[in-house]
This record gives structure tokens, sequence and C-alpha cells, in this order.
């Protein structure tokens, strides 16, 4: 079992194409360090300095994890992961 | 109820049970009946006070043209406003709308300008940041920045909550511009000690988010995290078996974003009775399902229901 993590169509030039790929760790910031060893260039996408970027949303099984613990969120084997761009709604 | 007008019938609609939904006597389900309002939704709202503030301002005059980047519920709330007060208005919505969005638009009079269906709203907010600059005499009220919008809900929604429901420990509703979360969960939380607000956003298919880069994303002015306790990305399929599932059991025939709300309302509520916790959760039924029926939401299977849906805005 791994983490499954669903990346947005504007940052697959980085993962060959693939809509989803699998990764581990015990946190957010673990996971995407994981990712951006198989696919240089994917946390620099995601996060900078002060954190996640502005205009990126990362859901854990559906929740923001801005609302959970940010980057330091935990995450295990089975859970989902999404990453998606701010959009505007209304 | 007797109004001098349609406009002065805006909000005080009814807040209605959900008793088939609600897991237990101690975790209810609570739907405001937004679609009650003149046009049908939620939007009536923060058109009206959008329109009154800028008429109170100074900002809009007689013979002024309004124009407003709109996914259609705001568009259409403030055509009708429109009509009734003598102004032009020009809508810029995206072309993965519902047809029936743009027949409503058309009928209240207003001139719809397409922005393309890639990139979603966020397309709409930039061609009309685009024509604003371009037209300086037009006013453009920006429902994504306007306080006006927000204090619809802090003056008018938050407060009949609260009148209504006493005991409200959650309030569920879409994020899209936010004003809705924002104005009644400012409210309700200067009220209602340990009140929880939570957004149920709308996940749409990868179209929307066909951005040409992540940093031309687009979070509303309006939006401050702090009023927010939680927030749910909830997909197309999610909303339309919920938005199905509330006619089924309590015969509420509600638009697709209703359906997300009650997504994550009976989330909050399984977490509830999970903790022995009493809970009273409200979330408005942000418009009825009438403008979505050639959508497909309504028949067929759910799998055919959610490819039709593919692609276009539902909230």
């Amino acid at each position: 079992m791994a983490i499954e993590v669903r990346i947005p169509t504007i940052l697959r030039n980085l993962t060959d194409g693939a809509k989803s790929v699998e990764g581990k760790g015990g946190t957010l910031d673990e996971l995407f360090g994981d990712l951006d060893a198989r696919h240089p260039g994917l946390r620099g996408r995601l996060v900078d300095e002060k954190g996640l970027r502005r205009f990126v949303n990362v859901y854990l099984n559906d929740e923001d994890v801005r609302f959970l613990g940010g980057l330091d969120t935990q995450v295990s084997d089975g859970d989902t992961v999404t990453v998606l761009p701010a959009v505007a709604g209304g | 109820m007797r109004y001098d007008s349609l406009l002065d019938s805006v909000g005080r609609t009814p807040l209605v049970g959900l008793p088939r939904l609600s897991p237990s006597p101690e975790v209810r389900l609570w739907a405001k009946l937004e679609d009650r309002n003149p046009t049908g939704s939620i939007k009536d709202r923060p058109a009206l006070w959008m329109v009154n503030k800028a008429e109170k301002d100074g900002v809009l005059t007689p013979g002024c043209t309004i124009l407003e980047p709109t996914s259609g519920n705001t568009g259409i709330s403030l055509a009708m406003a429109a009509k009734l007060k003598g102004y032009r208005i020009i809508c810029v919505m995206p072309e993965n709308t519902s047809e029936e969005r743009r027949q409503l638009l058309r009928m209240w009079g207003a001139e719809i300008i397409p922005s393309p269906a890639a990139g979603g709203s966020n397309e709409a907010v930039r061609v009309a940041k685009g024509l604003a600059a371009e037209n300086p005499d037009w006013v453009m009220l920006y429902q994504y920045g306007n306080e006006a919008n927000a204090l619809a809900h802090y003056e008018s929604t938050g407060p009949e909550l609260l009148e209504d429901l006493p005991t409200i420990t959650h309030f569920v509703a879409g994020l899209g511009t936010t004003g809705t979360l924002m104005g009644t969960g400012r409210f309700l939380r200067e009220h209602v000690p340990g009140v929880k607000i939570v957004a149920a956003e709308p996940r749409y298919g990868d179209l929307v988010y066909g951005l040409r880069n992540i940093d031309e994303g687009f979070v509303p002015e309006l939006y401050d995290a702090s009023v927010l306790t939680t927030r749910f990305s909830v997909t197309s399929g999610d909303a339309l078996r919920r938005t199905r599932q509330l006619l089924e059991q309590e015969g509420i025939f509600a638009g697709i974003s209703t359906g997300a709300s009650l997504h994550a309302a009976l989330g909050m509520a399984a977490k509830a009775v999970k903790a022995s916790e009493r809970a009273d959760i409200a979330f408005p039924v942000a418009d009825g399902g009438w403008k979505y029926l050639s959508t497909g939401a309504y028949h067929g299977t759910l799998d055919e229901a959610e490819s039709a849906l593919e692609g276009q805005l539902w909230a």
C-alpha cells in the first residue's frame, strides 16, 4: 500500500502525463519530498519557503490540508491526496 | 406575507428539518430554502445588497451599465434588480454553464459575453476585468471582492438562521465567491460559541482546472480562511448522489451545489454521532433543480449523469 496523489493537468508534465502517482511518507511534507525524488521539480511547484503556494490547494481524503496541519498533516497508506489549482466559483 | 415590491421580498426563507436524512434525534440536519427567493437562488441577497450599496455610494446612477463576471445565479439576480431599477446589464459567463442559465439571463434583459470554458470562472473574471478597464463608465460590482456580498449574509442569512435555530452547531455551504460562508460564518461566530463553519467546494473535471500555469489561480478577495472550521472538496459524483438523495428522501428538488453541501453536512453529522455529541447542522438549498434539468443530472444512472456533467460548471 502507498498514498495515492492525484495530479492536476497543469503539473502532469512532471509526472510523464500520469493523472495520479504513488508515494510514501508520514507527513505531507515527507510525501512531497518522496515524490520529488522521482518527479524532480514537483515539490517546488507546490511549496515555497512559506509553505503551500497560494494558488495550490491540497486535499487529504477530500479535506483541505490547510485546516488539518498544513505540510505537517499526518498521512498514511491508503490515503488519497488531491492537488488542485485554486479556481473561482460563483 | 405582504411586500411593497418583489425586491422587498428577498430573504426570510423557510428553514425545514430533514427527519429522514438526520441520523438521530440528537443529530439533526436543516435546509434553508433559498430557492424561494425572487429569482430562485440565494444570490438575490448579495445582488440586492451590492446594488443598494453602489446606489448609496453614488457609484451606480440612473442610466448606468452594470458589468459582472458570473457563472449564472448572481447574474440572474442582478439582471432582475437591474430590470426593476432601470440599469443595463452585461454578464461575462463561462461557456460551460447550463443553457437554462443563459435563457434566464436573457429573459431578465441581460446581455451575455461568453468566456472560454477552460479555466472556468477564472476566465470570466479575467475577461470582465479587461472589459472594465476598457469601459471605465461601466460599473463592475465584482461579487468576489465586494464586501456587500458577505454583508448581505451577515445581515440577513445569519440572523434568520439564528432566530429559527438557536441551537445551531454547524453551518455548511458551498464555496464560490465565499460570500455566504464569510458573512453567515462571521455572524454565527459572534453569537454561537464553538459553532463550526464548513465549506463544500465543488470539484470539477480537468477542463475547469485547465489553467496555463498555476500562478493564474484565483482566490476571491473576500476569502478569510479564519472564518472556516474546515473545507471539503466535493466531487461531481458525490454532489449528484446527494442531490438525488435529497429529492428521494426529503422531497426537495435542489440544484447540484446543494448536493455538495449536503455531502459535507452528512460528513459532519457522522462525526457528531461518532463523538456522541448533539448537533444541529444547517445548510442552504442555494437554488432549485430547474436550471440543471438539461444537464441530465436527474435522469438515468448516476454514472450517466456524472459523465454528462463532465466539464460543466454546476455551482
